[in-house]
């Protein structure tokens, strides 16, 4: 093609050539999608700009009308006054719940399919299960966990209660700890399985002497997402009867509360006219507070991965 | 010279190996536990609420949604559902899509260190506060002011909404399947002279082509699948789409069906206007199975290519 | 250029006279060997070294009666029927694919890890079937060790490094271990260049060093038998030479068995040299591994009885 098109008259070929290589045809459709690919992204940042900067401007008059008190007090039926202690107590505890549940069971699931299991049909068929469970919707959890933990297993938990909303987060992020922890484990060189095995380890040996330490820190970033996944679920909360209310003394066995929930109850509440503080900014400052926790557990679990990738290719 | 004995070790350590393997595969067997459960106490409720009324086919298309008056149109919600999904894919394709792209193949590595870490964060965001935006600044902002519509809460506002919390989705699986493609076939189209823009469009895409149909399968899994902006912004109108219905009408999704079942406008806790949401819960299980499998299985396809 | 002469043979067997071929430099590459026949002349063989004596009555640790490995219903090598005995230093050679590797992970179980992996024909070691039910494959791994390709050191001290095996078999008083380490650092001859810094990692060795330290923690647990799956590949010249000097003195003490795809090294090191070679199958044009010849290692090299073996090491193919 280059040198076929015909150049000026007495041109010689080397002219023609470098005329074209330096010619200066626009690229137009390079130039279009070039500046729709860049709105695109801009538009993306900008919307979560807009997003965050709102929860935080709306949560500004609690933030500086009550201060911390909203993070102490109980719910009341006054915005100026309402706190999300009840909220707090329960986020806490189904933390708690869904990290002390999910380590046993998800890590062991994730070690049995990667160093114990054979490929065989089975084992296909609970990977299957597992990469299914992790794309259903969290509202069908909340029924499962409405049945399971609130109905049957009433004298455990005691029906409607922070213990099984523990449960049920616990359940929900189960299938996402397996997969980051098979990740993780199939991430360890073989290598160092074939030096614990030549030196007459058993299998157990080697997974607890040198495939969990290696792969903890993937196993951990696993978790830790996890975890903020857990707080921030609402769905499943208001399946298994969250309550909206009065909750002055929050108990593990009776009704529970947790933070997004009060943020959903409180959005759909009007603001009253002439309100300083109306529940758009209540519903606001919990939010701030559910968004704190929820992006330093993020930040976190970015900041373990790239801190051990970096010494895993040191090495 | 040895015997069978010497090398046959140590009892202890064998059966503390048993153990270990039996312990581990029973946490891996409880998954199915899980599902075994979810599927039974979604169908027994659904029999429990057939069981509960006169039940006859025909209920589930007479016309409305208004499970106190015994009205079960599913009809109603799987509109509900359709129609916000195909709104939270008008936002989530080009934005999701569109950032992939940048990212795959024009970001320069730093800008990529700042972006992306920027789209793991808007994951982050929980749906519940992506509800509150919907209802503060989608709504008074945007759409009242551009659209005019007859309520604030209705389904274009709830499914931009959606189509925001998907959008990390759809950008993420995008990013995979782009980048899947191996790197020889964008040298060969450089390679003779191409422009990065047609690299882009006619080698790069349609080769990952298997693997962008499975992001957005999956994409509209997870937005049939959201309840909380569906909940918070979609408005209710059991009356459905036989009422002259348009994008800026409340409407109702499955998911929000349920929640109103157990905790919301019809809180009655039992009867069939309760039962009715493991009904839904059922349909909705399979619905999100089936598009599942189906995008599994493009990504399977992706996996086979390369 | 010297000519070492070889002293006719009849047969091959074990009625082997002690056979001590005249030259030996330990670096021998490519010597020029002037013999009877002109092709050999054209020819270059690598020449085994000096005090390759082999005992032909020593006792027999390995005794493989036609074993085949087969990965679901493809056979990876097939036929190697041999006997390796004691205080021997062992090798497989041939060219890639053969299956030299395959045979070695069978001596210590190291299969097992291969689902579709399946040993047929029998392996009796100090006369136990290797393969019978009843017999533990972490007890076999202690007894039988092994050295890999890559060096692979935990990432741990190096002192953990050598005591790992030992805390597993219940040593767990601090000057036993200690005492323990030393000596398998010095069996390594790694000692004096790591003494002062037991407690630094193990991957902050060169990549000699940690082949050496490999092969201190295999010895620390104590077997009689060492396998080395290319221990050399990755490393230098001087890495290799100071390896090969350390399978020398150890020799007395262990059984060794390498797989090398070096033949110089096997000519060097070796006193019995196993040859496999691939065969295509002309059906389903795969191939499968098969031992040709298992000889001394002087008379494999020099006048081997098969003819491909020969080929082999006149560097004619592979």
């Amino acid at each position: 093609m280059a040198l076929m098109t015909p150049g000026k008259a007495g041109q010689t070929a080397s002219e023609i050539t470098a005329a074209q290589l330096t010619s200066s045809k626009r690229d137009v459709a390079g130039i279009v999608m070039l500046v729709a690919l860049l709105l695109t992204i801009i538009s993306t940042l900008l919307i979560l700009f807009v997003l965050i900067g709102r929860v935080v401007r709306d949560a500004i008059p609690v933030v500086t009308g009550e201060g911390t008190a909203f993070l102490g007090n109980t719910i009341g039926s006054n915005p100026a006054t309402t706190g999300i202690w009840p909220g707090l107590y329960g986020s806490f505890f189904i933390g708690v719940g869904v990290v002390v549940l999910t380590i046993p069971i998800g890590v062991g699931a994730a070690i049995y399919l990667e160093e114990y299991a054979k490929p065989n049909a089975l084992t296909n068929a609970l990977l299957v299960n597992i990469r299914n469970l992790a794309g259903v919707p969290s509202v069908i959890y909340g029924v499962l966990g409405l049945i399971i933990f609130v109905g049957w297993l009433k004298p455990i938990t005691g029906g409607s209660s922070v213990i099984a909303a523990a449960l049920t987060m616990a359940v929900l992020v189960l299938p996402i700890v397996i997969i980051t922890s098979m990740e993780a484990i199939r991430s360890v060189p073989e290598g160092l399985r074939d030096a614990g095995f030549g030196v007459g380890s058993s299998r157990w040996e080697v997974t607890k002497d040198h495939v969990l330490p290696y792969a903890a820190p993937g196993i951990l970033t696993g978790i830790v997402l996890s975890l903020a996944r857990a707080l921030g679920e609402a769905a499943p909360l208001i399946m298994l009867g969250a309550v909206t209310g009065l909750l002055p003394q929050p108990s593990l066995d009776g009704r529970f509360t947790a933070i997004p929930m009060l943020i959903y109850n409180w959005s759909g509440r009007p603001d009253l006219p002439g309100e300083e503080i109306g529940w758009s900014n209540a519903a606001a400052a919990a939010g701030l507070v559910l968004l704190l926790l929820v992006l330093s557990f993020n930040a976190l679990a970015i900041y373990l991965r790239n801190r051990f990738e970096k010494t895993r290719i040191g090495q | 010279m040895l015997t069978i004995q010497d090398l046959q070790g140590n009892r202890k350590q064998a059966n503390r190996e048993r153990l270990m393997r039996r312990l581990f595969g029973l946490a891996a067997t409880l998954s199915i536990a899980i599902s075994l459960l979810i599927l039974y106490v979604l169908a027994d409720g659904a029999f429990t609420f057939m069981a509960g009324i006169d039940w006859q086919w025909s209920l589930l298309t007479d016309t409305g949604w208004f499970p106190r008056r015994e009205r079960f149109d599913l009809r109603t919600i799987v509109t509900g559902s359709i129609i916000m999904g195909t709104v939270a894919m008008f936002v989530a394709v080009p934005f999701g899509l569109g950032t992939a792209i940048y990212l795959s193949e024009y970001a320069s590595r730093r800008v990529r260190t700042v972006v992306k870490p920027i789209i793991e964060v808007l994951a982050g965001i929980p749906s519940v506060i992506v509800g509150f935006f919907a209802l503060k600044v989608i709504a008074p902002d945007f759409v009242v002011p551009l659209f005019d519509p007859t309520t604030s809460r209705n389904m274009l506002v709830a499914g931009l909404g959606i189509g925001i919390l998907v959008i990390p989705i759809m950008a993420s699986l995008s990013e995979d399947a782009l980048s899947a493609v191996p790197g020889s076939l964008r040298e060969a189209s450089y390679g003779v002279g191409a422009k990065r823009v047609t690299t882009v469009t006619k080698v790069i895409i349609p080769a990952a082509v298997s693997g962008l149909v499975a992001a957005f399968i999956i994409s509209v899994s997870r937005a049939i699948g959201e309840t909380m902006v569906a909940t918070m912004a979609g408005g209710f109108d059991g009356a459905g789409p036989y009422t002259g219905w348009s994008v800026l009408s409340p409407g109702l999704t499955m998911t929000a069906a349920m929640t109103n079942a157990a905790g919301g406008t019809d809180a009655v806790k039992a009867g069939p206007s309760f039962d009715v949401l493991f009904l839904v819960g059922l349909l909705l299980f399979l619905i999100t199975l089936v598009l599942n499998s189906i995008g599994a299985k493009f990504v399977n396809r992706v996996r086979q290519k390369y | 250029m010297t000519e070492p002469t070889h002293p006719p043979e009849p047969q091959q067997s074990d009625q082997e006279p002690n056979m001590e071929p005249t030259t030996s430099t330990s670096t021998s590459e490519n010597v020029d060997v002037a013999t009877t026949t002109p092709e050999r002349s054209l020819a270059t063989r690598p020449v085994a070294a000096e005090g390759n004596i082999v005992d032909p009555d020593a006792e027999v640790v390995f005794d493989m009666n036609d074993v085949s490995v087969l990965y679901g219903d493809f056979r990876a090598v097939r036929g190697a029927t041999m006997k390796i005995r004691k205080n021997q230093i062992t090798a497989f050679i041939g060219p890639s694919g053969c299956g030299k590797t395959t045979m070695l992970r069978c001596l210590n179980r190291m299969n097992d890890f291969i689902p579709t992996a399946k040993v047929e024909g029998t392996i009796n070691y100090h006369g136990v079937d290797l393969y019978d039910p009843a017999v533990n494959s972490t007890e076999v791994r202690r007894r039988i060790g092994m050295v890999f390709q890559k060096p692979n050191p935990f990432p741990k001290s190096i002192y953990d490094n050598v005591a790992y095996g030992p805390r597993l078999a219940g040593v767990r008083k601090r000057a036993e271990l200690d005492e323990v380490v030393e000596k398998s650092l010095r069996g390594a001859a790694l000692w004096d260049e790591v003494k002062d810094r037991l407690k630094s990692s193990g991957l902050s060795l060169s990549g000699g060093q940690q082949q050496r330290l490999c092969i201190a923690r295999a010895v620390a647990v104590g077997p009689d038998v060492i396998l080395m799956d290319e221990p050399c590949s990755a490393l230098d010249p001087i890495a290799t030479a100071r390896i090969e000097d350390l399978m020398r003195e150890i020799k007395a003490d262990y059984t060794i068995v390498i797989v090398t795809h070096n033949m110089q090294q096997a000519a060097r090191v070796s006193d019995m040299t196993a040859f496999y070679t691939t065969e295509v199958n002309p059906e389903s044009d795969r191939r499968t591994g098969h031992l040709v010849e298992y000889n001394p290692t002087v008379k494999m090299f020099s006048q081997p009885d098969d003819n491909r073996t020969e080929q082999y090491v006149t560097g004619r193919f592979g």
